[in-house]
């Protein structure tokens, strides 16, 4: 039975391992302080296609076949593959991924649609006997999104120190029940679906601070829930919050009564050098969490490296429209507990 | 030659200034820079309407024309003359005359700057 | 009981605005100055050689100036060289002709793939659209005034 401390956290019966990620980025990703990580790049960004919205979908498509490479499945054996980018009727996704021919669900979540994919992917697999392998890919293009909700590319214009970079970047993940013959790896206990908080914040220069709010709501109603602190994670992993948006949690979190302090890590504001590189506060977009839990964090839990993890994508819902009505940014973020888990085999490091 | 380097330092130092106005607008106010180009152009009328800017251009040369502001200047030029040569019909034939040879350039060299080059990414 | 600072849109809204770091005003400023008055410049020099050395009237090197300018900015876009550029100088390639340029040529190579009509046709206008709108109704506006006062004076 549930207690009602408990209303809004989901614990799987049923423990989803993420058997194998793969991610696929772009040049500057590359280029940034985790660039080595990351399976397949592109120094060109184009990916083999002919436009960058076409793009994006074989970035998705390459992450997706390197992570059935990785686990040597064929496509033929995930039974349902959630999918989500930033493209206008997730339409990276749709064109990337059909040809696998796999039962395919679109989502959007902006760039929360990572989490919001293996959360889904979690809850339909322990609901339903059957489901036993599945697959989330999620995606972003810098063109594509530049594109689309801002100016041309080609156009010289500047932008505030607040300003996300939309990442180029792509992340697959395969997750699967059964557990026989599993080597060491990671996966989702916990899950919590996110509220969707509106901070009042219209300014699209400034995501950070639209998500922010969001993912104070889920990380109290995650420990007020759970009744567990921050220190029993080895780290808090944040999606695209940038540097301003991170800055702002900690003040958020510490008015609600926790800190966050050195435990938490935010994919935005880490997967550029912000030194070298411009990227203003940060990276930003669906692939850009999505191809450092692939590359990065899932491997890391897979060896035991970290045990615990609080991962929260962050969602900045809005639409070109939305923006240029002067309609406020509403935030999202949905949360899951992954965690190193034993396997029957250990899993071998990768020659470094 | 004097002469010559004389107006240079006029049109730098006046053009540089009408670009600093708009960038402390676009730093210190919530201005987009689409709406400072719209200002621009119509303030342009405006002074050219007022009787400002042609001895603003005589003193900076391009310093007055080539910011967008020579552009609101020369619109208003083109509907004076109209008037003066068509009478009322000028309202609505000057105001791109003067501004035609602009506009076409642009939207042409625009057109074949598609035809010959291939988007690229940006890059920090 | 006051409101958390997370769920207060109005103390979120004055606390947001009040941290976020504002651009650096003073190098923007001397670089928008530095380029934009170089642009200006080039144009004076280019004036001079219109005149000048090609013997053109005022009216046509002025419109020779501005057609060289157009050109300039548009080719540097097309290799995309001028968003780097426009990066750094902000208003100083914004505000001159330049920027119109740009802002025409961009949404001109990016609109390719939708098609020359309804990509190309219609969308180089989303950026320089509204400049030649709004000049084009202020100059209507000044033209009435101007017209009406014609009539008494």
């Amino acid at each position: 039975m549930r207690t009602n401390r408990e209303k809004r956290l989901f614990h799987f019966e049923t423990p989803i391992s993420v058997s194998a990620s793969a991610s696929a980025v772009g040049c500057e990703e590359w280029k940034g302080p985790y660039g080595k990580y990351f399976d397949f790049h592109d120094p060109s960004d184009r990916f083999g296609a002919k436009t960058w919205e076409l793009a994006e979908g074989e970035m998705a498509k390459c992450a997706l076949n390197l992570a059935l490479k990785k686990r040597k499945i064929s496509h033929e054996e995930i039974d349902i593959l959630f999918a989500g980018d930033l493209q206008n009727q997730c339409m990276a996704s749709s064109a990337g991924l059909y040809s696998f021919g796999i039962p395919y669900i679109g989502l959007y979540g902006a760039c929360s649609t990572s989490v919001e994919g293996l959360l889904l992917a979690a809850l339909t697999m322990n609901a339903q006997k059957k489901v036993a392998r599945t697959a989330v890919v999620t995606s972003s293009h810098n063109c594509a999104a530049e594109r689309q909700f801002r100016l041309p590319i080609e156009y010289g214009g500047q932008r505030t120190p607040t300003a996300q970079w939309t990442a180029t970047a792509a992340g697959a993940f395969l997750l699967e029940k059964e557990k026989k013959g599993m080597q060491d790896s990671a996966c989702i206990r916990t899950g919590m679906i996110g509220r969707a908080v509106d901070g009042g914040i219209s300014d699209a220069n400034n995501m950070g601070a639209a998500m922010a709010p969001a993912v104070c709501d889920s990380l109290r109603t995650y420990f007020e829930e759970s009744g567990e602190k921050v220190e029993d994670f080895d780290l808090i992993v944040t999606g695209d919050l940038g540097t301003e948006g991170s800055a702002i949690l900690e003040v958020l979190c510490r008015d609600v009564g926790f800190s966050l302090l050195d435990r938490h890590f935010d994919c935005g504001a880490n997967l550029y050098d912000l030194q070298k590189q411009d990227a203003h506060a940060g990276g930003s977009g669906c692939g850009c969490i999505a191809s450092m839990l692939a590359a990065y964090f899932v491997p890391k839990l897979s060896r035991g490296e970290h045990r615990r993890l609080l991962v929260l994508a962050t969602g900045a819902l809005m639409s070109p429209s939305s923006i240029q009505q002067g309609g406020s940014i509403i935030g999202i973020a949905p949360a899951i507990v992954m965690e190193y888990e034993k396997g029957e085999k250990k899993r071998a490091r990768p020659d470094s | 030659m004097q002469d010559l380097i004389l107006d240079c330092v006029k049109a730098f130092l006046v053009g540089g200034a009408f670009c600093v106005i708009a960038q402390l607008l676009i730093d210190l106010t919530a201005i987009t820079p689409a709406r400072i180009l719209v200002l621009y152009v119509c303030s342009g009328v405006f002074l050219s309407a007022v009787g400002l800017f042609e001895p603003l251009r005589r003193f900076a040369g391009c310093g007055a024309s080539v910011p967008l502001v020579g552009f609101g200047g020369l619109i208003a030029r083109g509907v004076r003359e109209a008037i003066q040569k068509d009478g009322v019909m000028g309202i609505l034939s000057g105001p791109l005359t003067a501004s035609a040879a602009g506009i076409a350039a642009a939207l042409t060299f625009g057109f074949l700057a598609a035809v010959f080059f291939k988007g690229k990414p940006k890059k920090l | 009981m006051e409101q958390k600072l997370y769920l207060d849109k109005k103390r979120y809204g004055a606390y947001v605005k009040g941290r976020a770091a504002r651009s650096h005003v003073f190098s923007n400023c001397t670089n928008a100055f530095l380029v934009g008055g170089s642009i200006c410049t080039l144009g004076q020099a280019l004036l001079g050689f219109y005149g000048q050395v090609l013997g053109m009237d005022e009216r046509a090197s002025a419109t020779g100036v501005s057609v060289s300018l157009i050109f300039l900015a548009a080719l540097l876009t097309g290799i995309g060289v001028f968003d780097r550029i426009g990066r750094v100088a902000g208003a100083g390639t914004l505000v001159p002709i330049t920027g119109f340029s740009n802002a025409v040529t961009s949404p001109a190579i990016d609109t390719r793939s939708e098609g020359w009509v309804m990509g190309v046709g219609a969308k180089i206008f989303t950026v320089a659209g509204p400049v030649i709108l709004y000049g084009t109704l202020s100059g209507v506006l000044y033209g009435t005034v101007y017209y009406i006062l014609s009539l008494f004076l």
